[in-house]
């Protein structure tokens, strides 16, 4: 069976010149949830805009390939590219509220996509939203859907922005930081809905996050980026008994604890950082060799 | 036991919800904080914890009298400050300083860092010698002395924080509001922020009153919390007591619901 997702040694540039994603492979297996994790500019949130082909202008691949469920994005017309991409995958963004247009009421907003994009009818689309509604655990889904995006709570708006994307069938959901703007309690029912609806619905999720606590109570698997750049990839309980990379272990006891506040919050050794430095500028000269 | 620095009673803030205002006649009141009662002990840093909407950045600005309170009383250093007159609070502002949670905006962008942490200074009549307490308070926050030409484009997320910290330290106040100053930082980058305010609290004799949603860091660094929720103080104590024996429901929810960084295949099950 081939992979849901098979990243292999993307590299992507600013126009100039400068690596912001450095040879990056991985690959997500079918149901899998996969973290990408790192602080900003590791590039996390640049993987998850490259496979749903929204990177920005000023980024470029410069090398490398992502397939999707084993068809190579790089080899199709732009049309075709959306199409690959608008059918097998789905977006839960950071920030419900600045994802729904504020003038639109939400019901419509939901299943523009299963329309237009999905060429299902409106009674086809209407069922399915209303279904998901449900198993995102609103009870009133009539409501929901009438209302504007600011008569609903931060927490609501992200169940909404869950609902949609699982209502698509995708085969792969990029979570982009989905909890960070959530108060903990709700982000607890946030992250126990996405799981309970990953595994009823068997996809596979790129769970884009800075937080290594939620990367531990969500995924399967999870990758360390540092600019750009894989540190370390394992099975999430394997990171967690034991990380290799230096950088890992320094994120590690960066991350607040309230079990032993004395051994968390240590900052970053600088010496962590200069090897890791050191070790992208070689990978970079030598990169530049190759390539020109 | 020493008087502590703010004896805070009754406090009532209500303002004027002008999402609702008829068109003629007054807004009706919204009402934020519903009578607190709690005191900041000197040389300690507090810990205000709650989730947005229970008044926690609001009762720091009643503190600090950004705002002033409809009812009950706050007593800075025995002195009652709930309605003093600005001219009057005057003299106490160098006393009641303000670390901000976004320093990209509370920094600004037309003046160089040295002239930032000069203005307070410059204010409350230390005008004199500048240059050296400018530099000297910048040392004071692990940042170089040239960093007073530069401007704040030019200075990463960590080092504007620290720069916030030295322009609220600069006047050696007795007090210090920080609110959520680590919640847009990396995690890296708010271990040396944190680490670096326990350090000067310490060593300047600081009472610090520091909101945050985030019991995890108020865990670290805090000897006293005071848990808000919807305007109203639901528990507060020592931070080792309330960790260890959480009294009420409400912050045995916020304790469950922190992820912690360690494999637990129960944790999303529970609660």
């Amino acid at each position: 069976m081939s992979a849901c997702l098979d990243i292999s040694s993307l590299s992507a540039t600013l126009a100039s010149g400068q690596r912001v994603l450095r040879s990056v492979s991985l690959a997500v297996e079918p149901g899998e949830v996969r973290a990408l994790v790192g602080e900003s500019g590791a590039g996390k949130s640049m993987i998850g805009k490259a496979v749903l082909g929204v990177l920005p202008p000023s980024v470029k691949i410069a090398e490398g390939s992502i397939r999707l469920e084993g068809t190579d994005l790089g080899t199709l017309s732009a049309k075709e590219r959306r199409r690959v991409i608008g059918t097998k995958t789905a977006l839960i963004p950071q920030d419900p509220l600045t994802a729904l247009n504020p003038s639109r009421r939400v019901g419509p907003q939901m299943t523009d996509r299963l329309i237009h994009i999905l060429g299902w009818d409106s009674g086809k689309a209407d069922k399915s939203i209303r279904q998901l509604l449900d198993e995102v655990q609103i009870r009133d889904p009539d409501r929901v859907m009438r209302a504007y995006p600011h008569e609903l709570s931060g927490g609501m708006r992200q169940r909404v922005l869950i609902a949609a994307a699982f209502a698509a069938e995708p085969r792969l959901i990029v979570a982009d930081e989905p909890t960070t703007a959530l108060d903990v309690t709700v982000q607890k029912q946030i992250l126990r809905l996405i799981a309970q609806l990953q595994k009823d619905h068997g996809t596979a999720i790129l769970f884009v996050t800075h937080d290594l606590g939620v990367v531990a109570k969500i995924s399967q698997k999870v990758t360390v980026l540092y600019a750009g750049k894989v540190v370390e990839e394992a099975d999430t309980a394997a990171l967690f008994a034991s990380p290799q990379h230096a950088y890992t272990r320094a994120l590690m006891a960066a991350t607040p604890r309230y079990t032993d506040p004395m051994a968390s919050l240590k900052p970053v050794d600088d010496a962590v950082l200069a090897g890791l430095s050191a070790e992208i500028a070689a990978a970079d000269q030598s990169w530049r060799a190759g390539h020109g | 036991m020493a008087e502590p620095l703010f004896r805070v009673s009754g406090l009532k803030v209500a303002l004027p919800d002008m999402t609702r205002k008829p068109v003629i006649g007054r807004a009706p009141l919204v009402h934020i904080l519903k009578g607190l009662d709690f005191e900041l002990p000197r040389h300690q840093v507090t810990g205000i914890v709650g989730e947005s909407g229970s008044g926690k950045s609001t009762l720091g600005r009643a503190l600090v009298r950004l705002i002033e309170p409809s009812a009950g009383s706050v007593i800075f250093e025995g002195r009652d400050i709930t309605h003093l007159a600005e001219a009057d609070l005057k003299p106490l502002r160098c006393n009641l300083q303000m670390i901000f949670q976004d320093p990209m905006s509370s920094l600004n962008p037309r003046r160089t860092i040295g002239a930032i942490i000069a203005a307070p200074l410059k204010q409350n009549g230390l005008g004199d010698n500048i240059a050296a307490r400018v530099a000297e308070a910048l040392r004071r926050v692990g940042l170089p002395e040239n960093f007073a030409k530069r401007y704040r484009h030019e200075l990463s997320g960590g080092q504007r924080q620290r720069v916030g910290i030295a322009r609220a330290l600069a006047l050696s106040p007795d007090f210090v509001l920080a609110d959520e100053i680590v919640s847009g930082l990396d995690v890296s980058t708010q271990a040396q922020i944190l680490t670096l305010l326990e350090k000067l609290a310490d060593e300047m004799g600081l009472t610090v009153a520091f909101i945050s949603h985030d019991l995890s860091v108020i865990r670290r660094l805090c000897k006293q919390v005071i848990v808000m929720r919807n305007g109203e103080i639901v528990e507060q104590g020592p931070t080792d007591a309330l960790f260890a024996d959480p009294k009420h429901a409400y912050t045995r929810d916020l304790i469950a619901a922190i992820p912690l960084p360690e494999i637990d295949a129960d944790w999303l099950k529970a609660g």
